[in-house]
């Protein structure tokens, strides 16, 4: 075979090769919509967000409670983990000695690396019985924004981390000779700075938040209602695809799916609004 | 380098073979009693008959070696759909057929009930119909109302498609969603786990199941209901209110292999397998 | 670096900023240790030689995890076998090919593995569920366990090798360009055995991530813990055992401690491969800057 034809032999092949991988979540979304359609056609989309409660044996479809539960766990989780993560990459990018620092970063990737079922089974065994003793049962929106915040925080960290590192090279010789104070440097030139890649960063992890199943499925208890205090149990979007898909059957089926392919929407809402964040120039900031 | 990767990746590959090959039985070394009965059986259903299942797969695995069972869990309803679509040959089913499903054959293998357990510790023994409706659907909402402690009830509930939950919602007369649960599990032995920890909860389970867990250390007891105690032996003499038949389902015609399995599960064989989870046998 | 020493003249602002610093350090660190010495103070009650080979007894109270092992490597086998080719081919196209392709196919590829990147693994369970098992007839089997988590891998893998690829020097293509090499043997010759040190931390991490799965393989690869014999069998791995355990198991946690300790050692070992794969590669890239 020629060179040439070897080469345009090549170049097809991997337009297969990537096509072939594009074509994945195109398939999923197919699949989701066709798997949603009898239940949609049978009921109708209102019926999801305006009938009595979620008890599909009975055909009430009410999505509401679970989404408002997904919500509220993931923001919780965020409002406790950003401050955390912010914090901790600050410590480690400047204001811990260099070896302590190498250390906390090693920990940190660490604790990205453990598996959900493991912060699941933790939350369960420890978590659960603590929060058991001061409001039965335990099992609760609060164990579930606790456990999620320790998934998400890791990653949040070393995102910031990333983040401050390159801007802290670029900028730190100029604050230096103007003799800023370091909260200063910090407040006023790293944080702006950096606002961009956080937004995009966060907004990522929102969306690995908002998938999280097994550990929520372990710690949240599980019942399906709106939450209206820390203590109440609740069920995520889901938590409701992997606990009752396996004996879920015609219409109750087509119902989890109709919830998995509004979580692929939003997640590919997230997906959309963190490349929007990520172009924002930052050409003007530098000198 | 590409050399190490790929001799690394050979040898990531090799490893697991290896292991599965040293540890697969050789078929042909099998002895000349056994017929020739082989292939592989699929059995879906019910997550209650499910150990039983497995029990009878094991010892019937070890009289025909060149026969495979496979038992999988997924619900009642789903070994029904299964079976319809022939995409098992066997269904395990912990109820009675309904009438829209008379176009399938139940074999009766045992009986078993549905009962409430709490934790060892809690001092109530027994309860009526009208004090566990009246817990489930949230108007007891401490022990005391019981003549317990002084505690919240923690009331947990199955999640909907589970036939125990229907047996349950059925005997007394109540919707899913009257039903204000604390918790809701998904399979029995997460009931009991989460009963044996917790001294204030209460769920339903099978009396097989249960009991089964009790006699194996679980710290959890079986209540009686309106005065007769749940134990397989009351489900035996049918006094138990609430009890359910648990059968294998087919459809149309089953093969060889199926009906061997059905006719081994249905013979005195398996009695002692039955009482060790607790269920009953039937006796002819 | 600017110096924190606080004397009488530095502002309260500092101080306070430092002190939340090390403070939230501190709770970050106190939990991990808090987690970690759990789990190992339990788990290691469980670890044993005859733990990791044997067969799960008593629903998996006793006896040990061996099967579970087996199903879990060959998982990942399938997984890396599927997506390895796969990924490396489309990292190829995109790091190579970019300025040839149109840009709103480009642009396709690009947003649809975001979207898979960050897809919740239910979905991808339930994805694979319906194709794998259900419509390509795999039914709960390894193979459409292996296959799901290739769908779940393939994006990191993408993204660590592309940015591999890109990382080799320009030099290199256009040196090759004048001596008269064909496209496919530079790539083969040249620019690969560059970006492998790269690739192999991208597999690496792939590798981590896939371990750690459990959403997407419950309703694909099926919960038997008997040792698997083929890759059409159903098998469970690590996490999924360890969900089971402390889920349904009255009397499981001890084992389940036992298995997520194994688990993390094994994730430690990957850890600390991707963080000497990482020096080898820039200790690599100076030489030939």
């Amino acid at each position: 075979m020629s060179l040439l034809h070897r080469d345009l032999l090549l170049h097809w092949v991997l337009r297969i090769f990537a096509l072939l991988a594009s074509l994945i979540v195109g398939l999923i979304a197919i699949f989701l919509i066709v798997e949603s359609f009898p239940v949609l056609n049978h009921v109708g989309l209102l019926a999801f967000f305006s009938d009595a409660s979620w008890h599909p044996t009975e055909q009430l479809f009410n999505l509401l409670p679970m989404l408002w539960a997904s919500l509220m766990v993931v923001v919780g989780a965020l409002i406790l983990s950003i401050p955390l993560s912010l914090l901790s990459a600050l410590f480690c990018e400047f204001y811990a000695p260099t070896r302590l620092a190498v250390i906390y970063r090693r920990i940190i990737e660490l604790l990205a690396g453990i598996p959900s079922v493991i912060y699941g089974f933790w939350g369960l065994v420890v978590l659960v019985p603590i929060i058991a003793s001061i409001e039965a049962p335990g099992t609760s929106l609060l164990a579930g924004i606790l456990v999620l915040s320790f998934m998400i925080l890791p990653t949040l960290t070393l995102f910031a981390i990333t983040a401050f590192h390159n801007i802290s090279q670029q900028q730190i010789a100029n604050s230096m000779a103007l003799g800023i104070s370091k909260a200063g440097f910090i407040c006023h030139v790293i944080l702006p700075l950096a606002r961009p890649a956080l937004l995009a960063g966060t907004v990522l992890q929102t969306g690995r938040a908002i998938g999280e199943t097994m550990a929520l499925l372990m710690v949240c208890g599980n019942v399906v209602q709106t939450p209206s205090h820390l203590f109440e149990p609740m069920r995520t979007l889901t938590s409701n695809i992997a606990l009752e898909m396996a004996y879920a059957m015609d219409d109750h089926r087509s119902a989890l799916f109709v919830s998995g392919f509004i979580l692929l929407l939003i997640v590919i809402g997230l997906v959309i609004l963190s490349n929007l964040l990520v172009k924002e120039p930052n050409d003007t900031h530098t000198v | 380098m590409k050399k190490n990767v790929l001799f690394l990746i050979g040898l990531a590959l090799l490893v697991p073979l290896v292991i599965i090959l040293s540890s697969e039985e050789n078929p042909t070394s099998v002895s000349q009693t056994s017929k020739a009965l082989q292939g592989k059986l699929i059995i879906t259903g019910s997550s209650t008959i499910a150990p039983l299942a497995q029990e009878m797969a094991k010892q019937f695995e070890s009289s025909y070696p060149n026969v495979r069972v496979d038992v999988q869990t997924g619900g009642s309803s789903r070994g029904i759909s299964d079976v319809r679509r022939s995409l098992t040959h066997i269904g395990m089913v912990s109820r009675q057929l309904k009438a829209s499903e008379q176009d399938l054959t139940a074999h009766k293998i045992a009986m078993d009930g549905v009962t409430l357990i709490v934790h060892q510790q809690n001092p109530v023994t027994q309860l009526t119909d009208d004090q566990i409706r009246a817990m489930y659907t949230g108007k007891f909402s401490n022990w005391t109302d019981l003549g317990g402690t002084d505690n919240p009830i923690t009331v947990i509930n199955k999640a909907e498609g589970r036939s125990t939950l229907e047996v349950f919602l059925g005997y007394f007369g109540l919707k899913n969603q009257q039903i204000k649960p604390d918790i809701v599990i998904g399979d029995n032995e997460q009931a009991i786990k989460l009963v044996a920890q917790n001294p204030h909860a209460i769920a339903y389970v099978s009396i097989g199941t249960g009991e089964y867990s009790q006699q194996h250390g679980v710290p959890i007891k079986l209540l009686a209901i309106n005065g007769i105690a749940a134990s397989s032996h009351n489900v035996n003499q049918a006094t138990f209110p609430i009890t359910r038949e648990l059968n294998f389902i087919t459809h149309g015609i089953p093969n060889k292999l199926s009906l061997a399995f059905i006719e081994f599960a249905q013979s005195p064989a398996t009695f002692p397998l039955i009482k060790a989870q607790s269920f009953v046998p039937l006796t002819p | 670096m600017i110096p924190t020493q606080f004397n009488k003249t530095t502002p309260w602002r500092d101080k306070l900023l430092a002190t939340s610093a090390w403070l939230a350090a501190a709770i970050v660190s106190l939990f991990f240790i808090w987690l970690l010495s759990d789990i190992l103070w339990h788990g290691i009650q469980r670890l044993s030689w005859d733990f990791l080979t044997s067969d799960p007894l008593d629903a998996g109270r006793s006896g040990g995890i061996g099967p579970i092992i087996v199903s879990t490597l060959l998982i990942l086998t399938i997984c890396l076998v599927v997506a390895i080719p796969i990924g490396l081919g489309c990292a190829i196209y995109l790091a190579e090919y970019a300025q040839q392709a149109h840009p709103a196919s480009l642009r396709y590829i690009r947003g649809s593995l975001d979207v898979l990147a960050s897809m919740p693994s239910i979905v991808l369970g339930l994805f694979g569920s319906a194709f794998f098992c259900i419509l390509l007839g795999f039914g709960f089997s390894i193979l459409s366990g292996g296959l799901t988590l290739a769908c779940m891998v393939l994006p990191l893998l993408i993204r660590t090798a592309e940015q591999g690829l890109r990382d080799v020097a320009h030099e290199h293509r256009t040196s090759a360009a004048a001596l008269g090499l064909s496209r496919y043997s530079t790539l083969l010759h040249i620019i690969i055995p560059a970006a492998a040190p790269a690739i192999m931390v991208g597999i690496v991490l792939s590798v981590g991530r896939a371990l750690a799965e459990t959403a997407a393989l419950i309703y694909t690869a099926g919960y038997v813990t008997r040792m698997p014999e083929s890759i059409f069998d159903s098998g469970r791995t690590l996490s999924i055992h360890i969900y089971d355990l402390s889920m349904n198991v009255p009397g499981g946690n001890s084992t389940s401690y036992g298995s997520a300790l194994v688990l993390i050692i094994l994730l430690l070992f990957i850890n600390i491969s991707t963080a000497w794969l990482n020096e080898k590669y820039f200790t690599r890239k100076f030489k030939h800057a």
